[in-house]
């Protein structure tokens, strides 16, 4: 069975001094023809999706408020529509953009999203992200101020209330961006000039959503789009976002630092999904993976890229560096641990993502273990997801 | 001296004006079919597409209103699409300020700026209806006398937002190992009535510096909403001597703000259609009425103004006996028929009896006909005189089928426009500004802010 493979796009690349490393282009980030090659690179390679990362504030390598840095990459474009740009320039690739579910309104990710879906033929994918940091609440000036963000492995609790309401009401924003597509049937439109009904009013239907952050009437504005239901991914670190990927997602992307830890976290991933009672099909597990690839000495590479940056790369997920063909004997051999997928996040780009795509690819292709042709059309339909009827329908 | 004439295309919408009986008609949610009207547009060197919005699927008698074309994509992500299919065309969003905060909305309008290399615009809409309300977290919270406060503090909201990067705040130079030059990102703080918020803005200034700002407010506060901020005014007055009253008000207002009068275009909202002879424009013009009320909108039409259930009628036989129900509506979502009711009856009573209509013949009669009936020739002259005697700035055209109801006109009347000298025969910059002969708005580079 082929593996599934994904790249997560973002800046100039997931080290922090990618930008300044050789064939890097900063001065086109913002531009759109950046983002156009990178992803045609990707559909190139035979790539199941591309994700696109996303924040409501400026990056900075501080957990709780800004970093003053002037030597990264700052300032993102809007992942939705960065997606929804390449769209119409690709015609098989999944196109899967960060949207957070603690400022914005569910109801304009939901048609945003199933816009994405319209306008890419059913390529759509969805990342839920909470947007824990305080420093951006004032952004908004809605809400209470943040408590700071705490990740050490001994603070207690684990999981303060503050952060279960944070994925309560993620739960609920992705129930609701669900039920909004699915609020049209698919034979919806009738336009029956006999009785001058544009629609059959019958097959739309309110979602009626109430909870504790928000309700939600409906039904959505945006016609239920090609793959009705597009695919909903989220990265997880640990039981409560295990659980709520288990509740919202299909696809889970996982961080395991080696082939045993990949089985622990599986384990973790399959009891999360027993614990909330999911009857979806299971989750498709995809493990992260930060990567430098190169024929000789991308170990050296990336520690030259840590000088310029000054400390170490430090990142949630495994950091690889070597010959794409040792990546390939690396995923073949985690994969045993029962993942279905990779989430590859190149640490220079365009660098990595070709070094993906013309090196890891094709010895994943000679070891049989990675398609040689795009099979489906839609992003569900490659991951062995059938496209769901509407909730709704009789 | 002549004026040159800006053109804009207007997406066929959720009214009964969008056809979509004919057989030519196509899908209203298909990519291809926002793709063919763009592209049209841009072939015809249009200044820029329009799309509107509404976050609320209309409602008659407590129903989801059927009648018309319903459902559509959100603008942003299908005007990002467009980008990459189209080259110069000015690329314009309805952005709803009372369901959206400024952070999330300024960074999508900068980031269609970028990834549309500069040629985005945002029509600034309020709406206080609690209706609408009821798909959001906010609700519908908003009095009606607050939706210009919040819209202004909103718009200069956004602008404080862009404003917050100078020009050249990124510097990308590896050489230095600044990405960010010193100085070039300030941190933004606003308290005002409707927003207190503060911290730093994430997304570069876009090419424009700010977008393109459309307004379409036509009350005294709406009029002076627009002349103190808008670049573009989408105008209801589509008639001579109304657009010349509406045009000499709203241009005679800009001074106060120290703006010159073109720094704000006029583009009232136009229907047009087009026959080889005068005749046959007439006939096809009608036709289209026709087809704009079917007998069932005709019944829908008296329904919002009596204020009841007129189902039983025959939408070919007498208008109703009954008398309107003042204190009811029964559409929600909608805009029309907010005037007098009662007035609005009596007046229709008399028309039918004077011309012997029945209800249907009676709603073709008061809705609103074609604003350019005619020849190419005639179409284009009469365009011009509008333009040319200050009535307007140029057209937002609102064709009636989808996705082909711009081809003849780009075909036959734009090259007249061409020979007459008041029409680009091509774009002449790349940005939105430039086809609308704005000013990049007030460029701001790091020493101007450090």
């Amino acid at each position: 069975m082929t593996l599934h493979l994904a790249v997560a796009l973002d800046g100039a690349g997931w080290h922090p001094a990618a930008w300044r490393a050789e064939g890097a282009r900063p001065d086109r980030l913002f531009t759109p023809g950046y983002w156009a090659e990178l992803v045609a690179e990707a559909e190139r390679g035979l790539l199941d999706f591309v994700t696109f990362e996303d924040a409501l504030g400026l990056q900075s390598s501080h957990l709780n408020e800004p970093d003053g840095r002037l030597d990264q990459v700052r300032g993102r474009l809007d992942a939705v529509l960065i997606a929804s740009r390449v769209a119409p320039l690709t015609s098989r690739i999944g196109l899967v953009p960060t949207a957070g579910t603690t400022h914005t309104e569910p109801f304009h990710v939901a048609i945003g999203i199933a816009s994405l879906d319209h306008i890419s033929r059913g390529r759509a994918g969805w990342r839920p992200q909470v947007y824990g940091r305080p420093d951006h609440v004032a952004h908004f000036g809605r809400r209470s101020p943040f408590p700071p963000q705490d990740y050490s492995p001994d603070r207690d609790p684990v999981f303060g209330k503050h952060v279960l309401d944070l994925f309560a009401e993620a739960t609920d924003a992705v129930e609701v961006v669900r039920r909004l597509w699915d609020s049209w049937e698919d034979d919806a439109e009738i336009r029956d000039v006999a009785t001058g009904r544009f629609i059959d009013r019958d097959k739309l239907h309110y979602i009626d959503f109430r909870g504790e952050w928000f309700s939600v009437k409906g039904p959505s504005i945006t016609p239920r789009s090609p793959q009705g239901q597009p695919l909903v991914t989220s990265l997880a670190h640990d039981t409560l976002p295990y659980e709520f990927a288990a509740r919202s997602s299909d696809v889970v992307y996982v961080t395991p630092r080696d082939r045993e830890d990949a089985t622990a976290i599986v384990e973790s991933v399959r009891a999360a999904e027993a614990a909330v009672g999911r009857t979806e099909p299971p989750l498709r597990i995809f493990a992260d993976l930060v990567v430098f690839l190169d024929a000789h000495d991308a170990a050296g590479r990336k520690a030259r890229l840590d000088d310029l940056d000054g400390a170490e790369l430090d990142s949630d997920a495994h950091v690889f560096t070597g010959t794409p063909e040792e990546l390939a004997g690396l995923l073949l051999e985690w994969r045993e641990a029962g993942l279905e997928g990779f989430r590859l996040r190149p640490g220079v780009l365009p660098h990595d993502l070709a070094a993906i795509t013309r090196g890891l690819v094709p010895a994943l292709q000679n070891a049989g273990a990675f398609r040689t042709a795009y099979d489906t059309a839609d992003l569900r339909g490659r991951l062995g997801l059938a496209r769901p009827a509407s909730r709704y329908a009789a | 001296m002549t004026k040159q004439i800006h053109l804009a295309a207007h997406f066929p919408g959720v009214n009964n004006t969008t056809v979509w009986s004919d057989p030519a008609s196509g899908s209203q949610i298909d990519f291809d079919s926002f793709r063919h009207l763009a592209q049209t547009a841009e072939r015809g060197k249009f200044d820029f597409f329009f799309l509107a919005e509404g976050l609320r699927l209309r409602e008659a008698k407590g129903r989801i209103h059927d009648l018309d074309v319903v459902g559509r994509p959100e603008s942003l992500t299908v005007l990002s699409a467009l980008a990459a299919v189209t080259t110069h065309l000015g690329l314009a969003a309805t952005v709803n300020s009372t369901f959206n905060e400024p952070y999330e909305v300024a960074r999508r309008l900068a980031t269609l700026d970028h990834l549309s290399g500069g040629r985005a615009a945002w029509n600034v809409v309020t709406s206080f209806d609690a209706f609408t309300g009821e798909n959001f977290r906010r609700g519908g919270f908003l009095a009606e006398a607050d939706r210009y406060t919040r819209a202004k503090e909103f718009l200069q909201t956004a602008r404080e937002l862009w404003d917050s990067w100078a020009s050249d705040a990124v510097a990308a130079d590896p050489e230095s190992g600044r990405f960010l030059r010193p100085g070039g990102v300030t941190s933004f703080r606003h308290q005002g009535r409707h927003f207190d918020i503060s911290g730093l803005f994430n997304v570069p200034r876009g090419p424009q510096g700010h977008p393109v700002i459309i307004q379409a407010g036509d009350s005294d506060e709406g009029r002076e909403f627009a002349a103190s901020s808008a670049d573009v005014i989408f105008s209801r007055h589509s008639k001579l001597e109304e657009g010349r009253a509406f045009y000499r008000d709203v241009k005679r207002r800009l001074a106060a703000y120290g703006r010159r009068p073109e720094e704000l275009k006029i583009l009232p909202a136009v229907t047009y259609v087009l026959g080889d002879t005068e005749a046959e424009a007439a006939e096809r013009a009608a036709e289209i009425r026709r087809a704009q009320v079917s007998p069932q909108t005709a019944i829908y039409f008296l329904e919002a103004v009596w204020g009841r259930d007129l189902s039983g009628y025959d939408p070919d036989g007498p208008l109703p006996d009954v008398e309107p129900n003042l204190d009811e509506g029964v559409s929600k979502g909608h805009a029309a028929f907010r005037r007098d009711r009662g007035e609005l009856v009596a007046k229709w009573r008399a028309l039918a009896e004077e011309k012997n209509l029945s209800i249907r013949e009676l709603a073709i009669e008061v809705s609103a006909p074609q604003t350019f009936i005619g020849t190419p020739r005639s179409v284009a002259d009469e365009i011009d005189h509008f333009v040319q005697t200050d009535a307007a700035d140029g057209f937002i055209f609102v064709p009636h089928l989808t996705p082909g109801g711009l081809d003849d006109l780009v075909d036959k009347v734009v090259p007249l426009l061409q020979e007459k000298g008041v029409f680009r025969t091509d774009y002449t910059g790349p940005t939105l500004r430039d086809h609308l002969g704005l000013a990049p708005r007030t460029p701001n580079r790091t020493e101007e802010t450090s």
